[in-house]
């Protein structure tokens, strides 16, 4: 066996597709060949990706992790539908990373971000389902003594066509297992798909209602204890003392520990206990240099860069923009700026490790199983054949999952008190206030007319902080971030969406000391606003229609203008809205989808908003579920919506100021506006659903906060301009 | 070392609990009675996920302490299904797959269990007046439509 190697732990965040070489260090075990692989309860391994029980009862293999958005079922509709098996014999399970190094990596990435999750997996699982498929016919053919040409399969059921023998997947696996598997499949045409682009139901409800369903937060271990941690405030401080004699008495107290440099953990028999007297410990903190950090001394340093003359990242450019807004007959300037926002899932941040001399192993929420058993490997020095990590059910993730954090933290834990599990759970406090922010950004717009009011160009410079410098300092291009430009790119599966003769689009890179992370959208979410406001001040500028004057911008981008097309029709554009109600549009793409957005408000008071109805198109090529995409394009109107109204995470004396849901609130019900969804595949490709549609809410109500005011807001959250959900 | 011992009723069963009277409920049922299915989310009764019953009414579970609902009626998701069958909103939620990641659906479905006791039709209005659970996935659209149909149910 070799060993682990020993990896920067950065590059193994939620983003560490290109990781695969690193991991694959495993064990030979064969698929197919006399030996059959078991799973774990006995039943026989077609091959990697499908069990089948005798009873019949179809187990697909799923690499990438639940955390809501469908992607468990989604990847078994793919799976099942190569496999022609019964989709009501079907259940999955997840193999564990640790499975997954051992076999050179059987399963691929497990890495569940960047609205990847399907997408990413297409190929691969659907000849997982293929392979296993052509292995039981050709089973079923060998006990026949027949040609498996002569046979088919359909809904778990094998036929010998001339005959009109039958036999199950059940009772063949065992033979199938045996089988060496083809060297190449063929893939079915779209147009001949049964399930995928079904809207299914989910396979994971039923758990989900009676509070069965495992997460992190609900692993129960033989002797456990629980640790509450508190980690330096100001962000890269670090522990100077603690005072632990001050709590040593206190009810159920077992231990304190320091946790690497900068957090300090307290264990306990039961976490209330923990969390009580954590809060009694006295510690004191090297708060280290940022310390005097605030929201105004960062906003003022990314103003700065907003100034064409900082140096500044190329990420789309063609013509001369400098020139021509030289010669432009009339500019429109405006400046905008996104907050720092913390993803807030509902289940806080936890993992429950057990260390012994000669094994680690983790329990955890986490979009990539991969990284967390990295971070395992790592930090209990354990060699990777000595590790692993049983993924449980996320309790929400949006990007926050993808770091590792918790999962070292939990370890070091578990390290200084060998043989007993810890379970580490954050309070809500910790997880406002330790998060993996949306980074910060401000972005000025600049733009040129001609004498006819034409668009001649368009300079825009985002000035802020780039995540990947941060997480994956690898993945940066000679120093340039490439996810800043997300739609915003000169094309590919982040494109833009206008032509503009003379267009430069810029990033001063500019990284304050709060950590960045992966926010559900990422980039897409100030780069829409800023793109799309902009759009309509634009229009406005020269006394056009906001969906005409973009029109004229897109004849070059027919997917996006589509989308557009879409919700404009729908939300009833260029016709009266009902008395009081005004409307506002924008589009964008993300993820390798089409996105665009049209949303009917009212204010009442200049400051009460009412999100009526929003309108919602996405192109994602292929839908593999579109029942679950409605809901993806749903619930993420409520997380960007959250973000645009209440979603604003401020920094003072180094430190984030938010510590709960009082101060950084999220939307309810009843303000929910109606999501009316178009989904219109075009085919040929595959887009995420995930994350790319969140981005067009905010920029739709903020234009018709415009349309309906007059006024134009150009930051975020609207909680800290006075302006509230009515 | 026994602690002030509290007896709880809850899902029908009595139970000693051995914790400090001031515990929040919500680690006392997690904890001490072992029942998972009753969430943290904040501890500040915003968010709504440990909500339970407390002689029928919906209350945020760490907001209240044990000595507060000693001798009290608490009914958790675990207990919400009765012989066997699942309890209305549990099977309109399946049927209209609410859930994403679930983690608040515990607390959403005891919240709307209560609303359906007192309020057996409600209308859009009482929905917004009554749910103030926060979900994260945003499952609101279908958490509507779902009570409605076990309103109709």
């Amino acid at each position: 066996m070799n060993h682990m190697p020993r990896l920067n732990r950065r590059a193994f965040v939620i983003g560490g597709a290109a990781l695969g070489s690193g991991l694959a260090l495993g064990l030979d075990i064969p698929f197919g060949g006399p030996a059959v692989v078991r799973a774990a309860d006995g039943s026989p391994e077609v091959n990697a990706w499908v069990v089948i029980r005798p009873d019949d009862t179809v187990v697909i293999r799923i690499a990438r992790s639940e955390m809501g958005q469908g992607t468990l079922t989604g990847l078994a509709q793919l799976v099942a539908e190569e496999l022609e098996c019964d989709w009501s014999k079907v259940t999955t399970e997840y193999p564990t990373p640790g499975q997954n190094v051992a076999r050179k990596r059987a399963w691929g990435d497990f890495s569940t971000g960047g609205s990847r999750g399907i997408r990413a997996s297409t190929e691969y699982v659907r000849k997982g389902g293929a392979t296993a498929r052509i292995m039981l016919i050709q089973a079923a053919a060998n006990t026949w003594k027949v040609p498996a040409s002569e046979c088919t399969a359909a809904d778990s059921i094998i036929t010998h066509t001339p005959s009109g023998r039958t036999t199950t997947y059940g009772k063949v696996a065992e033979a199938a297992g045996k089988i060496e598997p083809p060297a190449d499949v063929k893939l079915k045409d779209p147009k001949d798909w049964k399930l995928i682009g079904k809207g299914v139901k989910r396979l994971d409800t039923a758990d989900k209602t009676t509070g069965k369903m495992m997460y992190g937060i609900d692993v129960k271990l033989p002797g456990m204890l629980n640790a509450a941690i508190k980690a330096c405030p100001v962000f890269g401080g670090k522990v100077k003392s603690y005072d632990e004699a001050k709590i040593a008495n206190m009810k159920g107290v077992k231990k304190v520990v320091k946790v690497e440099d900068y957090a300090v953990a307290v264990v306990a028999d039961t976490w209330w206990h923990a969390k009580t007297a954590l809060e009694a410990l006295p510690i004191v903190w090297d708060e280290g240099a940022n310390a005097k950090v605030s929201s105004a001394s960062i906003a003022k340093w990314l103003e700065e860069g907003l100034d064409p003359s900082q140096q500044a990242f190329v990420g789309n450019e063609n013509g001369d923009v400098k020139t021509a807004l030289a010669g432009a007959a009339k500019k429109v300037e405006a400046i905008y700026s996104y907050p720092y926002q913390n993803h807030a899932t509902m289940e806080p941040l936890n993992a429950t490790a057990l260390y012994t001399a000669d094994k680690c192993e983790v329990w955890c929420g986490t979009q990539n199983g991969e990284a967390a058993f990295a971070a395992t490997v790592e930090v209990s020095g354990l060699p990777a054949e000595k590790c692993d990590v049983y993924k449980q059910m996320l309790g929400g993730g949006f990007g926050r999952r993808g770091n590792t954090d918790y999962v070292r933290q939990a370890v070091a834990i578990a390290k200084q008190m060998p043989g007993t599990p810890i379970k580490l759970l954050w309070s809500r406090e910790e997880d406002m206030q330790h998060g993996a922010y949306h980074p910060i950004t401000q972005c000025k717009m600049t733009a040129g007319f001609d004498a006819d009011n034409n668009l001649t160009a368009l300079h825009m410079r985002i000035s802020g902080q780039s995540i990947l410098f941060s997480l994956r300092p690898d993945a940066l291009v000679n120093g340039k971030d490439p996810a800043t430009f997300q739609g915003l790119n000169p094309s590919g599966e982040t494109a833009f969406g206008y032509s503009v003769p003379n267009l430069l689009i810029d990033h001063s890179m500019r990284n304050p000391h709060v950590p960045p992370g992966f926010w559900r959208g990422v980039n897409v979410n100030h780069n829409a606003i800023y793109v799309e406001c902009f759009m309509d001040e634009l229009a406005l500028s020269v006394g056009q229609d906001p969906l005409e004057f973009r029109r004229k911008l897109m004849t070059k981008h027919p997917k996006h203008l589509a989308v557009l097309n879409a919700v404009a029709e729908k939300i009833g554009w260029g016709k009266p809205a009902p008395q009081g109600v005004y409307r506002g549009i924008a589009q964008h793409m993300g993820f390798g989808s089409y996105v665009a957005g049209a949303a009917e408000i009212s204010v009442t008071d200049g400051n009460k908003i009412k999100v009526h109805r929003i309108v919602a198109a996405t192109d994602p090529g292929y839908a593999v579920n579109p029942a679950q995409i409605e809901r993806q394009v749903a619930g993420s109107f409520v997380y960007g919506l959250s973000g645009l109204f209440y979603g604003g995470c401020t920094v003072k004396d180094g430190r984030i100021e938010q510590a709960n849901f009082d101060s950084y609130n999220s939307m309810r019900i009843a303000e929910m506006p109606k999501v009316e969804a178009i989904l219109m595949p075009s085919g040929g490709f595959w887009g995420g659903v995930g994350e790319p549609t969140i981005c067009v809410a905010a920029p739709a109500v903020l234009n018709a906060y415009f349309a309906a005011t007059g006024k134009r807001i150009r930051s975020v959250p609207l909680r800290d301009q006075n302006i509230t959900f009515a | 070392m026994g602690f002030a011992m509290a007896n709880l009723t809850i899902n029908g069963k009595s139970i000693n609990v051995d914790v400090e009277p001031d515990t929040p409920l919500l680690w006392a049922i997690r904890e001490n009675v072992g029942l998972t299915g009753t969430k943290y989310g904040c501890g500040i009764a915003q968010c709504g996920a440990c909500t339970v019953h407390v002689d029928g009414v919906a209350m945020r579970s760490c907001g209240v302490t044990v000595s507060e609902a000693a001798g009290k009626q608490i009914t958790t998701i675990e207990g919400l299904a009765g012989n066997g069958a699942l309890h209305k909103v549990q099977q309109a939620w399946i049927n209209n797959d609410v859930p994403q990641c679930g983690y608040c659906q515990s607390g959403m479905i005891m919240a709307v269990a209560a609303l359906l006791k007192d309020n057996p039709k409600p209308t859009d209005q009482d929905i917004d007046d009554a749910i103030t659970n926060i979900c994260r996935c945003g499952t609101f659209q279908q958490v509507r439509e779902a009570i409605h149909a076990a309103a109709n149910a």
